[in-house]
């Protein structure tokens, strides 16, 4: 390990970073609090390597502009926070729909509306997963800290290419803007996935819309040989729309299933102590760095506590769940907002009634103690 | 290359209603790139939503049929991380200056290599006839049932103020200006818009007295005149048809390529 791979950076600018070691060739963002320094960097890192950054007139406008560039072949990326991925839902559906490889950052803020733009909140876990009009499926990750808010950037451009879709990186304020030690790995150490390209040759045809035995489907950039339709309607194997039952079933078959029926590979998540866990916490994100201290601090007097962080949201890996907490007498979810991920807990484990919530919605950052105020609670001890 | 080789066979019959004024704008612009001897895989079609985006899936070029209004902003994308390819935006009325306008007024402003032809029938005809920004006062739609009180875009005047560097007009009963106008809005260098005045017998026409379809066209015959010409002097509710604004100011992939170049030095 070298010197210079050792940074001490924003959660934003390791974001950033990671994207370029996976390739990232395109990105078109405009600013919103607290994820501007994602597209400060790229504009000046992107170029340095060749790459194209652009400030787009809104946040609509940025999320069509990196389909229109991955559409050419290029790996892409936009970043914006709470108001903004609101606006981007629509080109979002969009991307699942045409099954375009792109990456999405949410810095979350606290909402609904303008909300509390400067402090931390994991509040859009739902809006990542149902974002868009219709049925659909989405990939959501995401991390606690910045060495694994580089890993999992760079995991989410392989995920994006491997599985033709969007993915979205669900970060927060606190992890964004926080300043912590990272080493850059060297090119390699993370293997990359490229994207699946058609060996078809010209004049033979392509059909860009048939997916392999494998479910997967090979690309053609725009500008090369295979000319083809892409379009946000239902359509066949040509690209070409249709309203045919057949047609349309078989598509949101196909666009679901192909994230779905892979949950389990799609799962990311770390354990802490869980092989003899009495008590487990489950959580994700930056409060998860608060649930990691009280596990660690607990341990060290004896108590059989364990930690199940979540890196992948969506789709929601409930076997994961269900296993890890078996045994559990007791599982408390930890979030910053109303309770959205206790729910899928909930859902996951065979008795639900096992499952309380700590959290916190009111713009500050989950402590430790509100932590084991919750574990005291359910012991039957006061607070 | 014949003009059936640009078209893509297997999408016909089109879905336009008879006496349409967009199949003229779409063979305008095979004409126009048969003229110019161009490469089909070095041309990207993107659109938006509307009776005029649908043009986009009639050729054979690389096509994208995209969100109502933002087709613009895709073919940003296209063009930035590919500016080797000519990209083409057949628009609608309101598909560009209502749900659109926005990406069109900082498109011109860029000057980002990209052409935006305007299909401006006045009207959203797909949904049915309901009253667009380029109506106009007076206009009956479904919207408007007791007469328009919107005034209405001048798409020339709008493309010109926010900078776009080639800006032409014409009408679909003067085919072969139109033909030549799309050939020089391709060849320029920077953001160009022609639009052109394209029929809707059936949702505007019919609800406002525009008689058929070649009626409407002969319309466009006698309340149109070349720029600067005598009879605009003399009449100035007349359109002015031809090339309003043609000037070489700088490219924007092109002044990117610079920005890419600076900063690799700076390494």
């Amino acid at each position: 390990m070298s010197k210079k791979n050792v940074k001490f950076i924003q959660g934003n600018e390791v974001c950033a970073e990671a994207a370029i070691y996976a390739g990232l060739d395109f990105f078109a963002g405009y600013p919103i609090t607290p994820s501007t320094e994602i597209a400060e960097h790229l504009a000046k890192r992107l170029p340095q390597r060749g790459g194209h950054f652009i400030q787009m007139e809104d946040e609509i406008s940025s999320m069509c502009a990196i389909i229109g560039a991955s559409l050419t072949g290029s790996k892409v990326m936009t970043a914006s926070s709470g108001p903004g991925i609101s606006l981007k839902q629509e080109a979002i559906g969009y991307a699942v729909m045409t099954e375009v490889p792109c990456v999405i950052v949410n810095v979350q803020r606290g909402g609904p509306s303008t909300g509390i733009p400067t402090h931390g909140s994991q509040g859009d876990v739902m809006q990542a997963r149902w974002g868009c009009h219709g049925d659909h499926s989405i990939v959501v990750m995401t991390a606690s800290n910045h060495q694994d808010i580089f890993e999992i950037t760079v995991e989410a451009f392989n995920i994006a290419e491997t599985y033709r879709t969007p993915v979205i990186l669900l970060f927060d304020e606190i992890v964004g803007h926080t300043r912590e030690r990272v080493v850059i790995p060297e090119p390699g150490e993370i293997p990359l996935v490229e994207r699946l390209r058609t060996s078809v040759k010209g004049g033979v045809d392509y059909h860009p819309y048939l997916p392999r035995e494998d479910g997967r489907l090979p690309m053609s950039d725009f500008g090369s040989v295979h000319r083809y339709n892409v379009t946000g309607l239902f359509h066949d194997m040509w690209g070409f729309p249709s309203t045919k039952p057949e047609i349309v079933y078989g598509l949101l078959r196909h666009l679901t299933d192909k994230i779905e029926n892979r949950a389990g590979q799609i799962a990311r998540y770390k354990e802490y102590y869980l092989e003899d866990a009495e008590r487990i916490l489950i959580s994700y994100g930056s409060s998860a760095r608060s649930a990691l201290h009280v596990v660690e601090n607990r341990r060290a007097r004896g108590e059989c506590l364990g930690l199940l962080e979540l890196q992948t949201l969506w789709p929601f890996p409930s076997e994961v769940v269900r296993r890890k907490c078996l045994k559990a007498e007791a599982v408390v979810v930890i979030e910053m907002n109303m309770g959205q991920i206790v729910q899928e807990v909930k859902k996951a484990v065979e008795q639900p009634e096992k499952i309380f919530l700590a959290n916190r919605f009111d713009g500050v950052f989950i402590t430790p103690m509100d932590i084991i105020n919750i574990l005291r609670v359910i012991k039957g001890k006061g607070v | 290359m014949a003009i059936k080789d640009y078209i893509r066979g297997r999408f016909f019959p089109h879905m336009w209603c008879p006496g349409c004024g967009h199949g003229i704008v779409l063979n305008s612009l095979l004409r126009a790139v048969e003229k110019l001897g161009m490469s089909k895989n070095e041309i990207v079609m993107v659109s938006g939503i509307g009776c005029s985006a649908r043009i986009s899936g009639y050729v054979d070029f690389h096509s994208m049929h995209t969100l109502h209004g933002r087709a613009l902003a895709f073919a940003t994308g296209i063009k930035m991380s590919r500016p080797g390819l000519n990209v083409i935006v057949p628009m609608g009325d309101g598909d560009a200056m209502a749900i659109g306008g926005n990406h069109f007024i900082h498109a011109a402003r860029r000057n980002i290599d990209i052409t935006a032809i305007v299909m401006n029938n006045r009207i959203y005809g797909m949904t049915g006839g309901q009253y667009s920004p380029l109506s106009g006062v007076g206009v009956m739609a479904t919207t408007t049932p007791y007469g328009n009180i919107d005034h209405e875009f001048d798409i020339v005047e709008m493309a010109r103020a926010a900078g776009a560097s080639f800006v032409a007009r014409t009408t679909t009963y003067h085919a072969k200006q139109a033909t030549d106008l799309i050939r020089q809005a391709i060849i320029h260098e920077g953001f160009s818009v022609v639009e052109i005045l394209s029929q809707c017998p059936v949702q505007f026409g019919r609800r406002n007295k525009g008689g058929s379809a070649a009626e409407m066209m002969e319309t466009y015959k006698t309340n149109t005149t070349p720029i600067g010409s005598k009879a605009k002097k003399e009449n100035s509710d007349l359109i002015e048809r031809g090339i309003f604004v043609q000037k070489d100011i700088p490219e924007y992939c092109n002044e990117y390529d610079k920005i890419i170049e600076q900063a690799m030095k700076g390494q």
